[in-house]
């Protein structure tokens, strides 16, 4: 299954409650304002440096750009474009859409 | 006179009252609209000679973040606005310590220049106000 989760983790819980619920095999793809919690030296990126050590993490890189943070991505989150997003949901059965 | 009031004539009578309006900024740029909204208002309240005074609090911080690219969305990168505020005599721009260093940002990842207060000294402000405008 692929997570993508929208919400910055600081003001909705959506992010938490993907991490929750994210089995071994799945995917997460971190868009819009959900890319806030890629960014390294914060709490949310200490959870997903725990994720990844199971899980492969993505953020979509127009969205990072858009919001200055290109050059504060945590390490080890891979950066997809528009068709990379669209690759990873053909690749998944599902695509889980955390609003 | 006219040119501030977008053409329409004001006599000093009614145009001579200034109060003081804080703007509270508590969202992040572009996954809504109120960021773009409030910088709208803002410059609204400057056309009238206001006491303008803008707060940045929570994700409202990454509305100043520095190296904002917004090409590839397709969106308009409205964060060059903030720089141009000086020359409309907004100068009193105030940011969250805490929420900045939630966020792992600091001072000069900040495309203005700005004073960084805590939250008491930001309800000091609030209190100061005649009208506050909250997005």
């Amino acid at each position: 299954m692929l997570h993508t989760v929208n919400k910055s983790p600081y003001e909705r819980n959506t992010f938490d409650t993907c991490l929750a619920h994210v089995k071994k095999g799945s995917a997460i793809l971190l868009i819009e304002d959900g890319v806030y919690a890629a960014i390294q030296g914060t709490a949310p990126a200490k959870k997903l440096e725990q994720m990844m050590k199971t899980i492969p993490v993505y953020v979509l890189q127009p969205d990072v750009e858009a919001r200055g943070m290109q050059s504060r991505v945590l390490d080890g989150i891979k950066m997809v474009d528009y068709s990379g997003f669209v690759d990873l949901a053909a690749e998944y059965p599902t695509v889980q859409s955390w609003l | 006179m006219t040119e501030s009031t977008g053409g329409i004539d004001m006599d000093e009578e009614t145009s001579g009252v200034v109060k003081k309006f804080l703007y509270v900024n508590r969202k992040a740029p572009y996954g809504t609209i109120y960021a773009l909204e409030s910088l709208e208002v803002v410059l609204i309240a400057a056309a009238f000679d206001q006491d303008v005074s803008l707060a940045f609090i929570d994700d409202g911080v990454y509305q100043i973040v520095k190296g904002q690219q917004t090409k590839s969305i397709n969106v308009k990168n409205f964060s060059p606005t903030y720089r141009a505020l000086e020359g409309y005599d907004i100068e009193k721009l105030y940011v969250a310590k805490e929420s900045m260093e939630e966020r792992g940002l600091t001072e000069a990842d900040l495309l203005v220049d700005v004073k960084v207060v805590s939250a008491t000294e930001m309800a000091d402000i609030m209190a100061g106000q005649d009208v506050i405008l909250s997005f």
